[in-house]
């Protein structure tokens, strides 16, 4: 049987820009799906085909049991949407937003007005329930947008990079919202640039790059994929560098990897914090003095580092100028 | 996939139409309720056929020939069906900004992923625009009479006919919003969707009956006025508001204005909301 998101083959094209190249993805009920890529990766577009948005030009997309090109209106009675960019009418109060996406849900007015008021409850907005909502802050944008998908408490959320440009703090509420959320058996599926996000909230995580899933699986799973722990050595002065090199090459699984203009040098292990213990009584030996030292596991970045060869945020900067040409491209079509 | 079954209770409307006029008076009232908040979009809105009411009385008042007369007064009186016919299709260019901001803000793709009828959107902007027409033009209507407007000043009216002059009005401004929501859908921009929306509207809209009299054109200009919907609309005003001016052409639009106006707008209307209902399926913010 499949999951609650399911899309299989799916292919979205604007003009030259394979957007999605074949995408399949597979969310069990009451499962977070993280979908996790730079910008212009084709997360958006996957969003935008499995919430009747776009229509895909091949594959196979299921929501909640439904057939999404065959049946995108039961579709939509079936899913919350939250997107990129705050879509809330900022010249109507939060309670005016809400009432008016309950009864475009089909509620009638009465019931949309207390379904409102419940959220606004919920989401900590009961106070500024009644002023426009231009007047929010980014993050009281950002719950009043997710209360919205909410309305009709759907099954299935789609949410589209829903922390993007909040600062920290807004973002911590945000994660609480949605463990709420998901604790209460949501199906999710979130796409987000933040691998601390991913690994935060996600059950699994399909990793996407130009359009295809390039690897599936738990957090941890993805982890063990770019091989073990590894220790980190900053040295106080530039002359040791070399000498600490040696010293992390006898105790290390691989290469030393060596930055300058950092003083710091890294290497693979194996042996955990016995082994960290050795490596700073040698370098002791040795005379070697230390800024910092640590056993280090791998992090998303890492991950995202080893399928792409590319660290996800350096990869953004190099590619802003295609992403963003890509974007217009999707704009325009 | 017992959440899914619950979920299902926002069941399926049994009547479609019940379900679209509905959802289109829900996205009236949100347009409604922006455009009190945003008070100063109304007053501009009104400033400016006011502005024309004035100046064209006033500046070209006493030049211009109309029937014969070159009386100030017969100006006046021939001006303000043109204006108030001009004023009503000035209704475009907010319709498509208001259109395009919500493409641009990604509320219509809130819209499109909630389970309403598919042209509510469209409708409920287009109603709203209306009723913003409907107060623009009596307050221009008021103005008008201030400056010295008067119905019956060249033959009898009644208010019956006054009144159908103004529900001709309405249809017609009603009509433009939609060409005004297919532009907003296709610029992507307030911007572009309120300068593309205006441009086009200055030869539709001098190139007609409006303002001066078509019947000293020349012939193929001529052709194109007395042909053009706006005309028909002009034209129909000034027959059932008895004023002065009124073409004496034997093009059908000028001898059957009312019909002409009425052909006119609901085409306009089935043709643009078609298209407008269509690019919004497949809008892709």
């Amino acid at each position: 049987m499949p999951g609650a998101i399911y899309a299989e083959g799916l292919v979205k094209t604007f003009g030259d820009v394979r957007a999605l190249d074949g995408v399949d993805l597979d969310v069990p009920e009451g499962t977070v799906l993280g979908l996790l890529g730079p910008n212009g990766a084709g997360k958006t577009t996957a969003v935008r085909c499995l919430t009747t948005l776009l229509r895909p030009d091949s594959g196979k997309a299921v929501v909640a049991g439904l057939d999404v090109l065959k049946q995108p209106n039961e579709v939509r009675r079936s899913i919350g949407l939250s997107g990129q960019f705050a879509a809330v009418d900022e010249y109507l109060t939060g309670r005016e937003n809400l009432q008016m996406v309950g009864q475009l849900y089909q509620m009638k007015a009465r019931a949309a007005k207390a379904r409102a008021g419940e959220l606004l409850d919920q989401f900590h907005l009961t106070d500024a329930a009644d002023r426009p909502a231009k007047t929010y802050s980014g993050g009281m944008r950002r719950r009043l947008d997710l209360a919205a998908a909410l309305v009709v408490s759907p099954p299935v959320m789609f949410m589209d990079e829903p922390t993007t440009g909040l600062d920290p703090r807004n973002r911590q509420q945000l994660w609480e919202v949605i463990k709420q959320l998901v604790s209460g058996g949501t199906t999710l599926l979130l796409t987000t640039q933040y691998l601390e996000e991913a690994d935060h909230l996600a059950h699994d995580i399909a990793v996407v790059d130009q359009g295809h899933v390039i690897a599936r699986g738990t957090s941890d799973q993805l982890k063990a994929r770019t091989g073990g722990e590894r220790v980190e050595v900053v040295v106080h002065e530039r002359e040791h560098i070399a000498s600490a090199r040696e010293v992390l090459a006898g105790f290390g699984k691989g290469d030393t990897t060596v930055e300058d203009h950092m003083r710091k040098i890294t290497v693979p292990v194996s042996g955990g914090a016995k082994l960290l213990a050795e490596v700073i009584r040698e370098l002791d030996v040795r005379g070697i003095e230390i800024d910092d030292i640590g056993l280090r596991r791998p992090t998303l970045d890492d991950v995202f580092l080893s399928l792409t060869g590319h660290v996800a945020e350096i990869r953004d900067e190099e590619n802003g100028a295609s992403a963003d040409t890509k974007q217009q491209k999707e704009a325009s079509e | 996939m017992s959440a899914v079954t619950d979920a299902a209770r926002t069941a399926a409307p049994a009547n479609p139409l019940g379900q679209s006029v509905r959802d289109s008076l829900v996205v009236a009232k949100r347009n409604l309720i922006r455009m009190s908040r945003i008070p100063e979009m109304v007053i501009f809105g009104l400033i400016q056929p006011i502005m024309f009411v004035v100046l064209f009385s006033y500046v070209f008042g006493g030049s211009m020939q109309i029937g014969g007369s070159t009386s100030p007064a017969d100006y006046k009186n021939f001006l303000m069906a043109g204006i108030f016919a001009q004023t009503v299709t000035f209704a475009t260019a907010g319709a498509g900004a208001g259109i395009a901001d919500d493409m641009h803000k990604g509320l219509i793709d809130r819209f499109r992923s909630l389970p309403m009828a598919r042209g509510a959107v469209l409708t409920g902007r287009t109603l709203a625009d209306l009723v913003q027409t409907a107060l623009t033009l009596m307050v221009l209507a008021v103005v008008a009479l201030l400056v010295g407007w008067r119905v019956g000043s060249y033959g009898d009216t009644n208010a019956g006919k006054v009144l159908g002059a103004f529900g001709l009005l309405l249809l017609l401004g009603y009509a433009f919003t939609w060409i005004g929501a297919l532009i907003g859908l296709t610029v992507r921009t307030p911007e572009a969707a309120t300068s593309g929306g205006l441009i086009w509207l200055f030869p539709v809209t001098f190139i007609s009956a409006a303002f001066v009299d078509s019947g000293n054109m020349t012939p193929w200009l001529r052709h194109i006025a007395e042909w053009n919907p706006f005309s028909a609309t002009v034209q129909a005003c000034r027959v059932l508001f008895a004023n002065p001016g009124q073409s004496q052409s034997d093009a059908w639009p000028m001898q059957h204005p009312v019909w002409a106006s009425l052909i006119y707008s609901v085409l306009i209307i089935i043709v643009f909301r078609t298209l407008a209902v269509r690019k919004y399926r497949s809008a892709t913010a």
